[in-house]
C-alpha cells in the first residue's frame, strides 16, 4: 500500500533524512517511534505529498506522489501534528468545507458526515464553533477530517498528544478500530503507545530508520538486559569490585553520584536479594534499590548496539527490513 | 459546488464571523461619507458666493468640485485599509497550520489562490457598492455628468482589485499578518511613489516608464472619464503578474 524507496530530504545543509526505505501492506497499522527532531513529520508531510522528497520514490497506493500527486491526495487522510482547524468555523461546516475540498459529492458528504461524527464521538458538538472546543474534541474534529473521505490510507502525526489519559485511551481505542480497513501510520515519541495499537514499529532515530520490527519482538530485545540502580549511604572502595561478583551482573558503572551504582543484570536473573545481603555485609547502609525504567533513548542505545543472534531486522542503514 | 467556490464560501464565512471587517467597512465608509458631505458643502457654499457676487445663478461643474477629489481620497483610504482586508488570507493559514490541510487535498493551488482573490473581491464590491449612494442621494438635488461617475466605479474597482492582489501576495510570504499588511502597504506605497517620482523626471523614457508603471496615471485618467484600453491593460496585467507571483509564494512554501 505504502512503498518509500531511498528517501532523502535536506533543508539545506541540514540532512533529515538519510536514504529512508520501507513498505507497509494493506491494513496493516504501523507506528513511527522516535524522539522528537528525528525525521517522523518530515517522513509524514512527505508521503503526504505535502512536500516534496530531495531524493527517492514514494508510492502510495501504486500511486507516485510527484507523478500524480492529485491521486496520492485522494487515497490519503491527513492528521497533522496540529490539527487544521478553522476556529470560526461549528464542526458541521468545518467536516462540510473538508469534504468539498475532498472533492466528495453532496451526497457522499452527507452520508459520510453522520458516519463520522457518531464514529469520532462529536455528536453533542456538532453545532459549536471549533474555537470553543477542549483540546480533546479538536483532537478528534482533526480525526474526522481525516477519515471524513474514507481514504484507504491515513498519516497520523502524533495524535494523542496533548490529551488526557482518558483522552488518549479513547482514541487508541478508535485508531484501532480503523485497522483492518485502513492503512494506518501514526508517529509517536512514546514507546508504550508504538507497543498499545501497532503491529509494527518503525524507530526512527537522526533521519535513519533504526529499526523495523513487531512490538513483541522489539519488547523482547529491550528487555535482554535490565539496569538497577542502587544507592548506598558511606563509600566503599571494594564495593564496586564485590558488585561485579554477583552472578548475573554483565556491567557495573558509577552513577550520577559516587554513592550511586549502576548494574546491568542479564534478563531472567533477579539479583536483588544477593545484591541486598552484599550490601548489608558490607555494612555501606542502603538507601535505594530500583530497577531503571526503560526510556527511548535507552531503547535506541539497546537497538543500535546489540545483534540479536536471530539478527532480524535490525540494520543502520535502513535498508529493506 | 466547486473547489473555487468551496474556498470563496469558506472565505466570505470567515470574513463576516470576524469583527475585522466590520470595523474596516464602518470606517471606510464614515470617511467617504464625511468626505462627500464637506465636498458638497463646499460647492454649494462656492455656488452662493458666486451667486452673491455674479448676481447670476452659477451652474458648478460638480464632477471637477465633488466626485473627482472624492475617487482621489478614496484611492488614498483603500490604499490603507485593503491590506487589513487581504493580510490574513494566507499568513492566518500558515499560522493555524490549515494551509497543509489545503495543500494536501485534491486541489490546485491555482484554485485555492483564486478563491481567496475572488472572496476579497466580493467584499471589497460590496463595500463599494455602498458608497454608490453617494451620487444616488445627490443626483436628487443636482445634475452631473453620469459618465465620468460610471468610470470613476470602474477604476475603483480596478484600483482595489490590483491593491488586493498586491495584498494576496504579501499575505502569501509570511505567517504574520501585521508583516503581510505592511508588506503590501509598502508594495502599494512605493509604486505610488513610482508615480511621483515619474512625474519629476518628466518627458524622458525613464520619467514614462516608471509612470506607466504606477497607477497613479491610469487611476486618474480614468476618474477623469477617459476610457483607455492601455489602462485597463496596466490594471488586468498587474492584477495576473500579482496572481501569479501569489501562486508562486504558495506553491514555494511547500519546498521549504
Amino acid at each position: 500500500m505504502i512503498d518509500v524507496q531511498h528517501v532523502t530530504k535536506r533543508y539545506g545543509n541540514a540532512m533529515a533524512l538519510n536514504d529512508i526505505s520501507f513498505s507497509i501492506n494493506k491494513g496493516e497499522i504501523v507506528a513511527f517511534l522516535g524522539p522528537n527532531g528525528a525525521g517522523k513529520t518530515t517522513t509524514m508531510r512527505i508521503l503526504t505529498g505535502f512536500m516534496p522528497p530531495t531524493l527517492g520514490t514514494v508510492r502510495i497506493a501504486g500511486f507516485d506522489c510527484l507523478e500524480t500527486p492529485w491521486e496520492v491526495k485522494k487515497h490519503i487522510g491527513y492528521l497533522p501534528e496540529t490539527p487544521p482547524l478553522y476556529l470560526e468555523l461549528t464542526v458541521t461546516e468545518y467536516l462540510t468545507f473538508v469534504g468539498r475540498i475532498k472533492r466528495l459529492s453532496e451526497d457522499q458528504l452527507t452520508e459520510r458526515m453522520d458516519t463520522i461524527i457518531t464514529q469520532t464521538g462529536l455528536t453533542d458538538v456538532r453545532g459549536r464553533v471549533i474555537g470553543h472546543l477542549s483540546r480533546g474534541y479538536r483532537q478528534r474534529v482533526g480525526l474526522a477530517q481525516a477519515l471524513l473521505h474514507n481514504p484507504p490510507v491515513l498519516i497520523l502525526d502524533e495524535p494523542t498528544t496533548g490529551l488526557d489519559p482518558n483522552q488518549i485511551i479513547e482514541i487508541r481505542e478508535l485508531i484501532k478500530s480503523l485497522s483492518g480497513s485502513h492503512t494506518i501510520i501514526l508517529s509517536t515519541h512514546l514507546l508504550a503507545e508504538a507497543t498499545a495499537i501497532c503491529q509494527r514499529v518503525i524507530i526512527i532515530h537522526r533521519g535513519q530508520i533504526v529499526a523495523v520490527d513487531t512490538p513483541e519482538q522489539l519488547g523482547a530485545k529491550l528487555r535482554e538486559s535490565e539496569t538497577l540502580s542502587l544507592t548506598v549511604k558511606q563509600s566503599d572502595p571494594d564495593l564496586l569490585e564485590a558488585l561485579h561478583h554477583i552472578p548475573g551482573v554483565i556491567r557495573v558503572s558509577q552513577g550520577a553520584t559516587p554513592h550511586t551504582y549502576l548494574l546491568d543484570t542479564q534478563m531472567g536473573h533477579d539479583i536483588r536479594e544477593e545484591l541486598t545481603q552484599l550490601v548489608v555485609s558490607r555494612n555501606v547502609g542502603l538507601l535505594e534499590l530500583k530497577t531503571q525504567p526503560l526510556t527511548l533513548e535507552d531503547a535506541f542505545k539497546v537497538l543500535t548496539q546489540t545483534k540479536t543472534p536471530s539478527g532480524s531486522s535490525i540494520s543502520m542503514s535502513g535498508g529493506p527490513y | 459546488m466547486t473547489p473555487v467556490h468551496t474556498i470563496v464560501a469558506k472565505e466570505l464565512r470567515s470574513v463576516f464571523v470576524s469583527p475585522v471587517v466590520y470595523v474596516i467597512a464602518a470606517i471606510f465608509l464614515a470617511i467617504v461619507g464625511l468626505l462627500a458631505y464637506s465636498a458638497a458643502a463646499n460647492a454649494s457654499n462656492q455656488a452662493i458666493r458666486l451667486m452673491q457676487i455674479q448676481n447670476t445663478y452659477a451652474q458648478l461643474n460638480l464632477n471637477d468640485m465633488l466626485f473627482r477629489p472624492l475617487f482621489r481620497s478614496m484611492n488614498l483610504i483603500l490604499m490603507i485599509i485593503l491590506p487589513l482586508l487581504t493580510m490574513r488570507l494566507f499568513a492566518e493559514e500558515r499560522k493555524l497550520r490549515t494551509f497543509e490541510l489545503l495543500l494536501t487535498s485534491p486541489i490546485g493551488v491555482n484554485e485555492i489562490v483564486s478563491g481567496k482573490f475572488m472572496s476579497v473581491i466580493i467584499v471589497y464590491s460590496g463595500l463599494l457598492s455602498l458608497t454608490g449612494l453617494i451620487p444616488v442621494t445627490l443626483s436628487a438635488y443636482a445634475t452631473f455628468d453620469w459618465r465620468p461617475i460610471y468610470l470613476g466605479y470602474v477604476a475603483l474597482f480596478l484600483q482595489g482589485a490590483l491593491l488586493i492582489s498586491i495584498g494576496l501576495f504579501a499575505s502569501a510570504l509570511t505567517e504574520n499578518q501585521i508583516i503581510a499588511a505592511f508588506l503590501s502597504f509598502g508594495c502599494i506605497l512605493g509604486l505610488w511613489m513610482l508615480g511621483a517620482v515619474g512625474g519629476i523626471i518628466g518627458d524622458t523614457t525613464v520619467g514614462y516608464i516608471l509612470s506607466y508603471l504606477s497607477f497613479s496615471e491610469h487611476y486618474e485618467r480614468l476618474i477623469r472619464g477617459l476610457l483607455n484600453l492601455k489602462d485597463i491593460l496596466y490594471y488586468a496585467s498587474g492584477i495576473a503578474f500579482m496572481w501569479f507571483a501569489a501562486h508562486q509564494a504558495v506553491d514555494a512554501y511547500r519546498w521549504k
